[in-house]
């Protein structure tokens, strides 16, 4: 039997197998929090249906207070024009497959106005991390007549959607939360057939002009879109709403497709935390090109022009090359001679990933795990960071049992399909795009000149001094609040406290008198790295005397073991300094990923001050002005703002 | 005439929705019978059905609905008309 391929039954996600066994196992064992986590995620992992997805959820609603603290938790509210209770288990589900505990609150029906606008609502109540504002097109769409002139229809669509983005100002205002809009589909059957986008104040016109303003106003509002404009067109929007479900209850979702929209809106929250995946781990024999290039050799694999699947290949290629181009890595994991695939890479003429696309490449004969966890190290990423794509089910099952944290898509076995089951997976969202996204694979191919520089230079003072780094630093400028938003949400290793803000918090930092904030570039003789490094300190009095205590410390794993962080410490002192503080503190809080800076303070000179068995969080303070700095001769500190 | 497995399958969906594996679908079991059947699980059994026999019911079909014993009809009559 051919597997489905239609998104609403999660096909990349491997089968559901022996669910109700699983289910009732993971109740009745006496798992300690880490293995009823992990049993609970890998139950999430699986395709499963509607029914299933209300059991899985029930059993983690359930366990909620035996699952670890370190695990990531947010609150999400959901608020809308329709029932939406049908779709908060898919959502919970969605997020618990990307190891993210959300707790949903959905505002009571036909309320959602009400709820924004008074501070005193249960929906602020909540304490949300995230609201979602789930309008759909009945209530988002102006009545016109259908006479109305262009400019009308302009000007009540304009006013339309000036409505919602004040409702996301009040909300704004109202909580600490990032806003998430939904960009409905068109479930109306249209009354002009083929002309229905040519008359202005007709609602497939209407509805076209509102996405528009809507996706613009979120884009200056800083406001995640749930899009599913594209996704609900491949899907099919009689799919997503079910007429007699919406007369019968004001289902504006289609319950039977909860699970599906859950996922998206999962994979919003799991953006909005950096639980993206950002590295494609590609197989090559029937993955990237057709046959084996060890025994057809290079003239004899199918790739590129002369056939239908040759083609196909060369299509997924170039969808992973656009990959490549927003900021995904891509790495090869293969078992092969090493010489002939590099000699595919080269010569083949149809070829359309070279080996500079790719950020690692394993190549060899040991077993793909161990390929995998050399990859991770490689690119100094957690192995929850990997996608891996192969067309061989033995590997993925191998990978899926050694490596769970590692994705692995249920790949169709037809090449047309595979850029397609990616895309339907989601395993990349982001909530922001920046410049600095284009240029990751550059950055990770001079890192990698770096090193062999590294190997070659006899000591790490020498070598640190021949990379002739400069550290520009300065506070947050208003054009680099989307990549400061995406450094503190998206860090995982070097970060002391992984606190997450919005774009919107960023932005009421920078205007909070007691808050001083660094933003650093790090350039060499290389090339420039971005933007890489933020601090924010809060200006406090802890009883004793003035202290600058440091809120959030992070750097991009892009430029660890280069002692960046010996130069922000002179540069924060520096700040705390004149700004009157007599002591700087800083703070570590654990969590699965960020082991390396542990000792940080301690390695810098801080003193511990306060310490709590049970989180292992720890506190540390520097006395400005008689403590010594470390040395920072390595590198030029150029002040900027 | 309501096949017998209609019924297994509609104790099946009930326990699953309601995680209580002492339920069992009867003709005249209805709403007021299980302290956890309000409209949130009424929808999820609808939807569960729906997915279990492969019908659509219509929302007149829906809103007509008594008790377990109609929905096991109906279900009957668009399983014979399908």
């Amino acid at each position: 039997m051919t597997p489905s391929t239609a998104p609403l039954s999660l096909y990349w996600l491997p089968p559901a197998g022996d669910f109700s066994g699983e289910i009732a196992a993971a109740r009745d064992a006496a798992d300690d929090a880490e293995t009823l986590f992990r049993r609970l995620v890998a139950l999430a992992g699986r395709r499963l249906d509607f029914t299933q997805t209300l059991r899985l959820d029930r059993l983690l609603i359930a366990s909620r207070d035996r699952l670890p603290a370190r695990a990531p938790r947010l609150r999400l509210a959901l608020a809308g024009n329709a029932t939406l209770e049908q779709l908060a288990p898919g959502i919970r589900v969605g997020a618990l497959r990307r190891g993210l505990l959300v707790d949903t609150l959905v505002a009571p029906f036909g309320q959602w106005r009400q709820q924004i606008l008074d501070p005193g609502s249960a929906l602020y109540d909540f304490k949300p991390d995230a609201i979602a504002l789930l309008l759909d097109a009945h209530a988002l769409l102006p009545e016109l007549p259908l006479s109305a002139s262009a400019q009308d229809a302009a000007a009540a669509v304009e006013t339309a959607v000036d409505d919602v983005a004040q409702s996301w100002r009040t909300a704004q205002d109202h909580a600490q939360a990032a806003i998430i809009q939904l960009v409905p589909w068109l479930d109306e059957p249209p009354v002009l057939g083929h002309l229905e986008h040519r008359v202005p104040a007709a609602r497939g016109a209407l509805w076209t002009r509102l996405t528009v303003g809507l996706t613009e106003a979120a884009a200056a509002a800083g406001v995640a879109l749930l899009d599913l404009r594209a996704a609900s067109r491949a899907v099919g929007t009689q799919q997503l709403s079910d007429p007699a479900l919406w007369y019968h209850a004001k289902q504006s979702i289609a319950p039977a497709a909860a699970s599906w929209i859950g996922d998206h809106v999962a994979r919003i929250l799991g953006a909005l935390r950096g639980l993206s995946k950002k590295v494609l781990v590609l197989d090559l024999d029937n993955t990237l090109w057709g046959g084996t290039i060890g025994d057809d050799g290079l003239d004899g694999i199918v790739l590129g022009q002369g056939s239908g699947p040759g083609e196909a290949y060369a299509g997924f290629q170039r969808y992973a090359k656009r990959l490549a181009e927003r900021g995904i890595l891509l790495a090869v994991s293969s078992k092969n001679e090493p010489a002939i695939v590099h000699a595919a890479f080269e010569r083949h003429p149809e070829m359309v990933l070279r080996r500079r696309d790719f950020a690692a490449m394993e190549i060899g004969w040991g077993d793909k795990p161990q390929a995998l966890r050399r990859i991770a190290k490689d690119l100094a990423l957690g192995l929850d960071s990997l996608v891996f794509v192969d067309d061989n089910p033995a590997e993925r099952e191998l990978v899926r049992r050694t490596l769970p944290a590692v994705a692995v898509p249920e790949l169709p076995e037809a090449p047309e399909l595979y850029a397609r089951c990616l895309a339907d997976a989601g395993y990349y969202e982001t909530v922001a795009f920046t410049g600095d996204d284009t240029k990751r694979t550059a950055h990770y191919a001079a890192n990698r000149e770096r090193r062999q520089m590294q190997s070659a230079a006899t000591d790490i003072e020498s070598f640190l001094r021949d990379l002739r780094m400069t550290l520009s630093v300065g506070p947050f400028g208003a054009a680099d609040v989307p990549r400061i938003a995406q450094l503190i949400n998206k860090t995982n290793q070097f970060n002391l406290t992984t606190r997450r803000y919005t774009e919107a918090e960023v932005g009421a930092l920078m205007q909070d008198p007691g808050v001083v904030t660094l933003a650093a570039r790090l350039a060499d003789r290389f090339g420039d790295n971005g933007l890489t490094t933020v601090i924010i300190g809060r200006k406090l009095d802890d009883g004793e005397e003035p202290v600058l205590d440091i809120d959030s410390w992070l750097m991009s794993c892009r430029i660890l073991g280069r002692r960046v962080e010996h130069a922000m410490l002179t540069v924060i002192a520096e700040k705390a300094g004149a700004a009157g503080a007599r002591r700087l503190i800083g703070h570590y809080r654990p969590t699965p990923r960020n082991g390396i800076v542990r000792s940080l303070y301690a390695e810098l000179g801080f003193t511990p001050v306060a310490g709590d068995e049970g989180s292992g969080e720890t506190a540390w303070a520097l006395s400005l002005g008689t403590a010594p700095l470390p040395p920072t001769d390595h590198v030029s500190i150029v002040h900027n703002g | 005439m309501v096949q017998p497995e209609i019924y297994d399958a509609l104790t099946q969906i009930l326990r699953e929705i309601f995680d209580d594996p002492t339920l069992r679908a009867a003709p005249e079991m209805s709403a007021k019978d299980v302290p956890e059947w309000d409209s949130f699980n009424h929808i999820n059994i609808i939807v569960a059905a729906e997915q279990r026999f492969g019908v659509k019911f219509r929302t007149a079909e829906i809103d007509g609905l008594r008790n377990v014993g109609d929905f096991a009809e109906l279900i009957a009559a668009k399983r014979q008309a399908a």
